[in-house]
């Protein structure tokens, strides 16, 4: 626990160390990804005008996504080891993870309506990527809302992880059933589908910077997740002082 | 023995044989157990009429609402029936999810079923049953309403079909659900923001399949919508009796 860092205020923890390894990295990568995103992709070939300029969108849209997904499944594992160990730290690391994902979550979702706009002449279409996106938000705006309403420390740990395990299995069938719910036949996997509009063929610096955005933004996912958590961890602390005081 | 011998616990209470709470017995045993947490609630609600009623007038109320709200710009009942089948059995289900836990923690009764020799999800499965009768009832009472008030022919057997797979899967993920806001603050309000987004598939293989079936459709056409209803349900109730013991941990 971290009652040794209070004793001893001058002395660096492993967690202080891997806190500011990666903060500093996550500078790098957020200027890493900015850079290659906007100087180092060259243009797509097939498009022109506004579609051009919101197509570099796509290299942030791709990265929160992997944010969102990385904060959802560490959220669902971290929620099943709560149950099976009961110690609070899992709890802290799921909300963190889900707070920290949602951040993602709705960051995918605005960048995809900016890229929409330009290039779908609209905001928001019922596809099925984007009512799952959407859906899977507010999923876990309610997880967050439903620990706010529990005041038992455990019993909100133990409810929450329950919840975070249930909601965290709907979303493939969300997925699916919204990807059918526009025709009545299946789709088959990995299907290329014929009326996707706005695509563009990814050159090999495209490539590269795709890959520079969802490792970069991995590395500021897991920045904030460690930030997040260590500050649960002293709420807690915090609070427990407090009783005792009391 | 002699430290036992000095503590007043000693003498007949040791005697006694251990309590089992989870007392074994094999499946007939445990049907019989969950038939009695189920019958219990349908007997409080024969009794009572509280939680199916305000689920039916509820029901009959959305459905007029709807018709109303969608009278003067669509041409075609046809093409909203579906949405306001699925959407009326969403919203008249969480009045009735909302009693299952929420009158046991009210009239403090709920510890006195934990204190009941059973395993814990023969209460998640009795209240399921509980549950799905009170809520296929008012999914019965909505597709009445609407084939009368919308003068849509909903009563066709894959649609009956649907609303079962449905139904079953709203109250599996629901009556969990019940049970985890039953603590919580406000959570009357609560459970809905929990449930829906959930619920999402089942909303959408349901009105997908209605209007499916409304259009003409066969079984061969409504197949994928009635896998992802089995596939909800079987999913869910699997999760939920796994997680269920955890949540009545302590009340």
């Amino acid at each position: 626990m971290s009652t040794s860092a209070s004793a001893r205020p001058n002395r660096w923890t492993p967690m202080d160390i891997a806190q500011l390894v990666l903060g500093v990295l996550a500078v790098g990568a957020a200027v890493a990804t900015m850079w290659a995103a906007l100087v180092y992709a060259r243009p797509a070939t097939n498009l022109a005008g506004d579609e051009q300029l919101a197509q570099r969108i796509f290299y942030v849209h791709m990265g929160t996504i992997m944010g969102a997904l990385a904060g959802f499944i560490v959220s669902f594992a971290s929620s099943i080891v709560y149950l099976i160990t009961r110690k609070l730290d899992w709890d802290r690391l799921c909300q963190a993870a889900v707070e920290v994902g949602l951040i993602f979550g709705m960051g995918t979702v605005v960048t995809g309506m900016f890229w929409a706009k330009p290039t779908w002449n609209t905001y928001w279409t019922w596809d099925p990527r984007l009512t799952t996106a959407t859906i899977t938000v507010l999923v876990y705006v309610a997880y967050l809302l439903f620990r706010n309403g529990i005041d038992n420390r455990q019993t909100r740990a133990r409810f929450g992880s329950i919840y975070a395990i249930l909601a965290f299995s709907s979303v493939p069938l969300t997925f699916f059933s919204a990807r059918w719910f526009r025709s009545i036949h299946p789709v088959v996997f990995g299907n290329e589908n014929p009326d996707a509009q706005g695509g563009f063929d990814i050159g090999s610096t495209m490539g590269t910077t795709l890959g520079i955005a969802m490792i970069g933004f991995i590395i500021i996912f897991s920045a904030l997740l460690v930030l997040r958590f260590r500050q649960l961890r002293n709420e807690d602390e915090l609070n427990e002082l407090r009783e005792e005081l009391a | 023995m002699a430290t036992t011998m000095a503590t007043p616990l000693s003498g007949p209470i040791q005697a006694l044989p251990p309590v089992q709470m989870r007392a074994g017995g094999g499946l007939a045993s445990f049907l019989r157990k969950v038939w009695a947490v189920a019958a219990k609630d349908l007997r409080a609600e024969l009794r009572g009429r509280e939680v199916f009623s305000s689920m039916t007038v509820f029901s009959v109320l959305a459905v007029l609402i709807f018709g109303m709200a969608f009278d003067l710009r669509v041409p075609e009942a046809k093409m909203v029936a579906p949405g306001v089948l699925w959407v009326s059995i969403l919203f008249a289900g969480v009045l009735g999810l909302n009693r299952s836990f929420g009158a046991e923690m009210d009239r403090g009764t709920l510890p006195a079923l934990l204190l009941a020799p059973m395993d814990r999800s023969a209460i998640y499965f009795g209240k399921v049953i509980a549950n799905f009768v009170f809520t296929f009832g008012t999914a019965l009472v909505i597709l009445v309403a609407t084939f009368f008030v919308y003068d849509v022919d909903l009563l066709q057997p894959l649609i009956f079909a649907g609303v079962l797979l449905g139904t079953l899967g709203y109250v599996a993920v629901g009556t969990i659900f019940a049970a985890l806001s039953a603590s919580a603050r406000a959570r009357e309000s609560l459970l809905p923001i929990l449930l829906l987004p959930v619920m999402v598939p089942v909303f959408m293989a349901g009105v997908a399949l209605t209007a499916v079936v409304l259009d003409g459709g066969g079984l061969a056409d409504v197949t994928n919508w009635l896998g992802i209803l089995i596939g909800f349900d079987l999913i869910f109730l699997i999760v939920a009796y796994l997680l269920f013991d955890m949540i009545l941990e302590e009340v």
